[in-house]
């Protein structure tokens, strides 16, 4: 109790603190969100050599693939911790069974349920050429997929068929990069031509490598959320 | 410049949400509203990061801190028995 009081006397100077430190960025002598980052620069002088128009992307996939393969391992690593921890039972596919949030809630999520599939779609397979990519939309896909069990309290969740896509996905990101290898070029550096910037087919395999990384995100945080939701019945708890 | 100010006086009024939501997720006492607290939060630094032109960011921001992290939170204390939107006091459904 005494440790929680003293806890509370702190808060408002943290408070008043961060805001006089925020307060102090703006004002300062740098313009608001106008400062010139050199590896940006140096990387617009390269020319859009992968031929992504979304510079993030050829970074994230082209100049540090090896970096987007090491957060996929930690992702992997943490859901399926996660997973372990979470599921006690040895039952692949398991339906579950909740009250539910009503009528309201299940006509107005059948109704945009497809909608934000699409725009999880849309946002992966655009990876290359608008902000977004393969994380973000896969995120969005995973969640659009677990509406429905939401809403409707019930659903059979297939972790059988989620562990082929992540691991499907996971391994073809490994072998189009060992693919890179046997060409002789660096582990990841992406291969087929560049293409026009701007076109849909184009910027070589990042497109593909960005499909796999919403694949891998989107079918791992399916299967946490779906571990999340399956053991809350009364029963099951330990 | 008019630009400019603009964009200090939004960002200046994003900021004050931001600090006003981390301490009602400090200081309330159910842990929904600190759930939804944090989750206003990753909404007013998705809005900073539009503002700083930085969609990518906006865009991870915005359906991993808004969206998902705060469904995972509310799961979690479903599963801890915790999911009341009134203090313990008070007894609710669940």
């Amino acid at each position: 109790m005494s440790r929680s009081s003293r806890s509370m006397e702190w808060t408002p100077l943290l408070f008043s603190g961060g805001l006089a430190f925020f307060l102090f960025a703006l004002f300062a002598v740098i313009p608001f969100g106008d400062t010139a980052m050199k590896v940006g620069t140096m990387i617009h002088q390269q020319g859009g050599e992968l031929g992504a128009a979304n510079l993030v992307t050829a970074v994230v996939l082209g100049y540090r693939g090896l970096d987007t393969l090491g957060e996929l391992a930690i992702l992997f690593a943490a859901a399926t911790s996660a997973g372990l921890v979470l599921s006690n039972t040895r039952q692949r596919t398991r339906s579950i069974k909740n009250k539910g949030l009503g009528e309201l809630f299940e006509s107005a999520i059948s109704l945009l349920m497809p909608l934000l599939l699409l725009v999880g779609v849309y946002i992966v397979l655009h990876g290359h050429l608008t902000p977004g990519g393969g994380f973000q939309g896969g995120v969005v896909i995973a969640v659009a997929l677990f509406l429905p069990t939401l809403a409707r309290g019930e659903m059979v969740i297939n972790h059988h068929l989620i562990q082929w896509i992540e691991g499907g996905a996971g391994a073809l990101f490994i072998l189009i990069g060992v693919a890179a290898l046997i060409q002789g070029a660096a582990f990841l550096q992406p291969l087929m031509a560049a293409g026009e910037v701007g076109r849909f087919l184009s910027a070589g395999t990042l497109p593909v490598l960005y499909l796999l990384v919403g694949l891998k995100v989107g079918a791992e945080l399916a299967a946490l959320l779906g571990h999340l939701v399956e053991d809350d019945e009364p029963g099951v708890q330990q | 410049m008019d630009g400019s100010l603009f964009m200090i006086l939004a960002a200046l009024l994003l900021v004050v949400v931001m600090l006003t939501a981390a301490l009602a997720a400090l200081l309330s006492e159910s842990h929904l509203v600190a759930v939804v607290s944090l989750s206003i939060l990753s909404l007013g630094l998705t809005l900073l990061f539009v503002l700083l032109r930085a969609p990518d960011v906006a865009m991870t921001e915005g359906v991993v801190g808004v969206g998902l992290s705060s469904l995972i939170f509310a799961l979690a204390l479903k599963r801890l028995r915790l999911y009341r939107s009134s203090t313990p006091a008070e007894s609710c459904d669940e």
